[in-house]
């Protein structure tokens, strides 16, 4: 069994992932042929749809793309749109809404954290079944997870799909009496954010390495959440607008999402790992010496590590989140006004899962003629398939049971966001 | 025990993340049901019937029309969670337009896909017991029939509109005060009110509440000094409308 030397594995419904893919393994004559990640979550035509629709509409129906990452894709739309009609927002509500970003950032990372990823090292099917033998575990979890979520639902009104972000800012401000007993909540919070870090940093990571070329947003001064230019730690440098002349994306046929190159260059990778690599030193004192701590060095090439990466920028995003009300000063108004003109604007902002890119054109009554948007999950997903050939490659005198599972673990180290990728995976390994 | 099923058809994960969002009710949860198939939250699934299945997410594709008639036959109770399942969902936009026409928009190579023309409710394929409405569903909601259920009551859901929550919560109403449209008088009640309490109209994310005075509505919003095709926009983003639709039942 374990000397086959043509097989095929399959996976066919990856679990604790957002959203339904596959994976597709092929090997013949003891060599790895073919790994596919299959996105099969139906096609939904949110570009298509956003046509003809008023430019201030784009924030609510594009949060709807996914239900873990709403902020992201109301994030990068405003900034698209704003851009396109030549507004920039005053430091006051772009503060706000970086803090309503950090609960995004607590809640989808402690979500991957401890509910989807931890139970791989553990050797658990979910943490409800760790839950069972170490209650307090995912009790912790949980009650991190939730400060992100009322975070997002003191700013946003609701944790999934907020109603409150328009472009130009926001419908309502909060008084900073509102925000008070959150800072009390977030002070816990950061405590447990710390034990998160140490918490991961003692797992067991396979010493598997990656030398992918690593994409994310950079700003001088702060770890870049919802502003900033493109780096990559190939050395490229690009303001956000010059995205689609570096990104090319193709469609592949087993695939409902697009997969993106660099243009003349390959394969990258965005996301956690990508912004520890290229802009650690912009991570806060104590952020920082948690990641030193924990081992992780100044860079992160081994997918299994991003969980440490995820608490570290938890770790960050509590700490920022109360800097930030600790700071805040009401705006004078929640939204500044956003007169439309044709033109096209580009807006990107860093998703819990990377760099998330949206395009729009306008014409002159306001209306969109067009829309592009470049999830994070889509640009991974060749850097992904590059890792699990490799990773096969090294394991195929593994059985079959053992090999899809590993596989799948692999595939959870990138917390692939298929919802969003759809425009995005079932997992098969074929020996034949 | 009473066992739980989740599935999933064309939608963002949001309506099920709510149940992995109740963090303080969680763990009481998975103490009283057992989990048997939860693909986003644990990799151990259990053969059916299920006693609950919560279904998320539209029918868009063949495979779903016909997945959809197996997920009802291995389930006792079947409930729709959220606007995808209930009304179809924000992708339904494309049940007027050309779908063709809309994959060429999106995917250089459209002959790859698999895809309906429309984006179907699930009570338009099988038969519902419940439907749990919103985009996304209310945490409240959920846990409210969830604890039903296991007790053997019926659910306490409401059908009344936005307005009354409004008049709960002592919102200032939205347009009378400040001019703004909202959808509130004919939409299902659920959320809360909470676009209201963020000094917004409702935009209907629940889709419409039972016997709701179109006419008046329109007038309404006319009032705002909002034009037909805004109004006609703003409408139809959560309510594709009922006429008869397309799918394989």
């Amino acid at each position: 069994m374990t000397h086959r030397h043509d097989r095929l594995i399959d996976v066919p419904g990856l679990a604790r992932v957002e959203g339904e893919g596959a994976m597709h393994v092929r090997v013949r004559d003891g060599e790895v042929e073919d790994v596919r990640l299959e996105i099969y979550e139906p096609p939904r035509f949110f570009e298509a749809f956003l046509r003809g629709r008023r430019h201030t509409e784009p924030p609510d129906i594009t949060a709807r793309i996914c239900g873990i990452c709403p902020v992201a894709y109301q994030m990068s739309a405003c900034a698209a749109i704003e851009d396109a009609c030549g507004v920039t927002v005053p430091p006051t509500i772009a503060a706000l809404r970086r803090l309503l970003y950090c609960g995004e950032w607590i809640e989808s990372h402690v979500l991957h954290i401890y509910l989807l990823h931890a139970p791989d090292f553990l050797g658990y099917d979910s943490a409800l079944d760790l839950a069972r033998d170490r209650r307090d575990l995912v009790e912790r979890g949980l009650a991190l997870k939730k400060a992100g979520n009322d975070l997002m639902e003191a700013i946003g009104g609701r944790a999934i799909h907020p109603v409150n972000v328009r472009v130009g800012g926001f419908y309502r401000t909060p008084a900073p009496a509102d925000l008070a007993p959150l800072r009390e909540r977030l002070r816990t919070a950061l405590d447990q954010a710390l034990e998160t870090v140490r918490w991961v940093a003692g797992f067991e990571f396979p010493p598997f390495y990656h030398d992918h070329e690593m994409l994310a947003l950079t700003e001088p001064g702060r770890y870049a959440i919802e502003s900033g230019s493109i780096v990559t730690t190939g050395g490229l440098e690009f303001g956000v607008r010059y995205f689609e002349r570096h990104v090319v994306e193709e469609h592949v046929p087993h695939s409902t999402a697009l997969h993106a190159h660099l243009a003349g260059r390959g394969r990258y990778l965005t996301g956690p790992a990508a912004r520890y690599t290229l802009n650690q030193r912009w991570l806060s004192p104590l952020a920082k010496e948690a990641a030193e701590a924990a081992g992780l060095g100044t860079q992160c090439r081994n997918p299994y590590r991003s969980i440490v990466v995820r608490a570290v920028e938890t770790v960050y995003a509590v700490e920022e989140a109360i800097r930030l009300i600790d700071a805040y000063e009401p705006p004078p108004f929640p939204a500044v006004p956003v007169p439309s003109r044709a033109a096209a604007g580009y807006g990107a902002t860093e998703a819990p899962r990377g760099t998330l890119f949206h395009r729009y054109e306008l014409d002159a009554d306001g209306m969109v003629t067009s829309a592009r948007i470049v999830p994070p999950t889509a640009q991974n997903q060749a850097a992904v398939e590059d890792d699990l050939a490799r990773f096969v490659a090294g394991r195929l005198d593994l059985d079959d049971h053992l090999l899809t599972h590993q596989c799948e673990q692999a595939i959870r180290n990138y917390d692939p966001c298929i919802s969003c990728a759809t425009h995005f995976l079932d997992l098969h390994v074929e020996r034949s | 025990m009473t066992t739980l099923a989740v599935w999933k058809f064309a939608s963002c994960d949001g309506c099920q993340l709510s149940l992995l969002d109740c963090e303080d009710e969680l763990l009481a949860v998975a103490d009283r049901v057992r989990i048997a198939h939860f693909p986003e939250a644990t990799r151990a699934t259990e053969p059916g019937p299920y006693d609950i299945s919560l279904v998320e997410g539209s029918i868009t594709t063949p495979g779903d029309a016909r997945r959809i008639h197996e997920i009802r036959a291995m389930s006792r109770i079947l409930i729709t969670i959220g606007a995808c399942a209930t009304a179809g969902g924000v992708q339904a936009l494309r049940n007027s337009a050309d779908v063709a026409e809309y994959a060429s928009v999106v995917y250089a190579r459209p002959e790859y896909l698999d895809t309906l023309a429309t984006s179907t409710p699930i009570a338009a394929h099988v038969d519902v017991d419940y439907e749990l409405h919103g985009c996304p569903i209310d945490r409240g909601q959920l846990l409210e029939t969830i604890g039903a259920l296991l007790v053997g009551r019926k659910p306490d859901l409401p059908e009344h509109s936005v307005c009354f929550e409004c008049k709960r919560r002592n919102n200032v109403c939205v347009v009378v005060a400040y001019g703004e449209p909202c959808l509130g008088p004919v939409t299902r009640a659920g959320c809360g009110a909470i676009c209201p309490a963020f000094r917004r109209g409702c935009f209907g994310c629940f889709g419409p509440a039972e016997r709701p005075n179109d006419e008046a509505e329109a007038a309404l919003l006319e009032s705002t000094g909002m034009s037909g095709p805004d109004i006609e926009r703003m409408r139809r983003l959560f309510d594709p409308g009922t006429e008869p639709v397309g799918g394989t039942s």
